[in-house]
């Protein structure tokens, strides 16, 4: 899109390998993101999509295969991760949460209480800085996952299925909120979901894919223009279509991996 | 909904105030049994000592105990083997406890740690430190230092396989955090496994302290001059029951005490559960 390549995978392939059997989870998986783009991978569950976000978060190994995040000129990490709900840490207060990236980089208090509140404002959490996870509700545990990456800053943002276990009118306010924060800093994101209607309203591009083993099997130009928001993907014609789309795809596979 | 059921309830916030009111008094009425369930037990004892229903010549009334641990007090001979007993428990204590929690970390942190010595711990824990009050009074004499080592003994093992088993339990997910954000291991330790571990810990450290208790009473029986243990035993032997019973009430009152006082702990170092 703009130009720039951000993320580069090539060939990667995992492979988990236990007593005498393997399963190959990912499969000579090749993509490039560009600079700036939201990228959603969408796939049944136990396709492996989880297994390459973690390659890229440094969690996990390739078995093959390499993959590169084009360096920046400041001095920020490369990468920064929005884990599911039970992501945020239950001995740490909001405000530590949201902290913690910086305070693991040793960066200058006064520049990480600037961040810090800049995004727990960002999120509306300014007034619940000095509480611990257990007293907030699961959206207001998943802003401070979403604060606590962004103000990390880092080159690229990877996401985890952040909204899954919220119900549904949160998962569209929230929804909502990072497509304002995300316009604001034109992070790289690449986002997994099972969500159809959350990958058309968030990327930029879709990505399906298959499960077991774990290939990249079509890729969705989503041009529905910006800022988007949860009325115009239900009206739109071509956002439907999209829909039908995926469905029909996601439906053979899951059909597939039953047999 | 019909006028009939409507009418009941004519001022709803009235209504709930009551109900509030009446959820207030059944609480209230569950913390005076918590409170009146010691003092029934008193009185209890009190009364089938009193009626002999209860031999008094082994279960003299609490009355009697009460004023037998006066005049032990203005003796002052009461309050040197409490302090010594104190001294002893404490000190044992946090000989265990420190210990315990350091290996436990390391254990619980390196698993290579973990495999060379939770054999060692596993076959040392099922052999009760009292037994090898002989061999701890061979290597460090009949003083109080003796005593310490075999509470602190007996404190050492929960400590150091509840803070293990506290830090394998650490949810995957906050390690998973923890290396995606970069932390170092001095501040993995410090934010994440520290933190973490504390609540089982903390579990540990209670037991430790129940049994710490247990343990002194023993081991000031077997050679030892002084604190309530002996005090227990000497007036036994000399069939000073009231000397031995306010000996047990002490111990009893400082388990609980002790327990009280960790509980309070807890609550202060662990605000997040």
């Amino acid at each position: 899109m703009q130009g720039d390549t951000k993320i580069s995978i090539q060939n990667v392939t995992k492979v988990f390998y236990k007593k005498n059997s393997s399963v190959t989870t990912l499969d000579q998986i090749s993509l490039d993101i560009s600079e700036g783009e939201f990228v959603c991978l969408v796939g049944p569950s136990g396709c492996g999509k989880t297994t390459l976000l973690r390659i890229l978060a440094g969690l996990e190994t390739t078995s093959v295969g390499e993959f590169m995040i084009a360096e920046g000129k400041e001095n920020r990490p490369l990468q920064s991760m929005v884990f599911q709900e039970r992501g945020v840490i239950p001995w740490l207060t909001v405000e530590e949460n949201v902290a913690f990236g910086l305070k693991m980089r040793h960066l200058p208090t006064k520049q990480i209480k600037e961040r810090t509140s800049y995004y727990l404002k960002k999120v509306g959490l300014e007034k619940f800085s000095s509480l611990y996870p257990k007293e907030l509700s699961g959206g207001m545990k998943q802003r401070v996952s979403i604060a606590r990456a962004f103000a990390n800053d880092p080159e690229i943002l990877l996401m985890d299925e952040p909204f899954a276990a919220l119900d549904e009118q949160n998962k569209f306010i929230l929804q909502e909120e990072l497509l304002s924060i995300w316009e604001e800093t034109k992070k790289t994101v690449l986002f997994i979901t099972h969500s159809i209607d959350e990958a058309l309203l968030l990327s930029d591009r879709i990505l399906l894919m298959s499960s077991q083993p774990g290939r990249i099997i079509k890729e969705i130009k989503n041009d529905l223009p910006r800022p988007r928001n949860i009325e115009q993907i239900r009206a739109n014609q071509q956002t439907a279509g999209h829909f039908l789309d995926i469905w029909k795809h996601l439906q053979d596979e899951v059909q597939k991996s039953r047999k | 909904m019909r006028d009939e059921k409507v009418t009941k309830t004519h001022n709803p916030i009235e209504f709930e105030q009551q109900e509030w009111k009446k959820r207030q008094l059944k609480e209230r009425m569950k913390q005076m049994l918590t409170i009146a369930s010691p003092i029934f037990l008193l009185l209890l004892w009190e009364f089938l000592s009193q009626t002999n229903l209860l031999d008094a010549r082994f279960f003299p009334p609490p009355s009697e105990i009460v004023s037998t641990f006066f005049t032990m007090g203005v003796s002052g001979e009461l309050f040197s083997h409490i302090g010594i007993s104190l001294y002893r428990i404490i000190a044992g204590f946090f000989l265990g406890v420190i210990p315990g929690i350091i290996i436990g970390l390391l254990m619980g942190l390196y698993s290579p740690v973990r495999h060379f010595v939770s054999p060692i711990v596993m076959a040392l824990m099922p052999i009760p430190t009292l037994a090898l009050l002989p061999i701890i009074i061979i290597l460090f004499g009949i003083g109080d230092f003796s005593k310490v080592v075999t509470i602190a003994g007996s404190v050492f093992f929960p400590v150091v396989i509840n803070t293990t088993a506290g830090v394998i339990n650490i949810d995957s997910i906050y390690l998973d955090v923890a290396k995606n954000y970069g932390a170092s291991s001095k501040d993995f330790f410090i934010k994440i496994a520290f933190p973490g571990a504390l609540p089982v810990m903390m579990e540990g450290i209670q037991m430790g302290q129940a049994i710490a208790l247990l343990t002194i009473v023993a081991a000031e029986m077997m050679g030892a001059t002084s604190g309530i243990g002996y005090l227990i035993w000497t007036s036994y032997k000399a069939f000073m029951l009231k000397e031995m019973f306010v000996g047990l009430i002490l111990i009893s009152f400082f388990g609980y005490l002790f327990s009280l006082i960790l509980r309070g702990l807890q609550k202060k170092i662990l605000p997040w559960r």
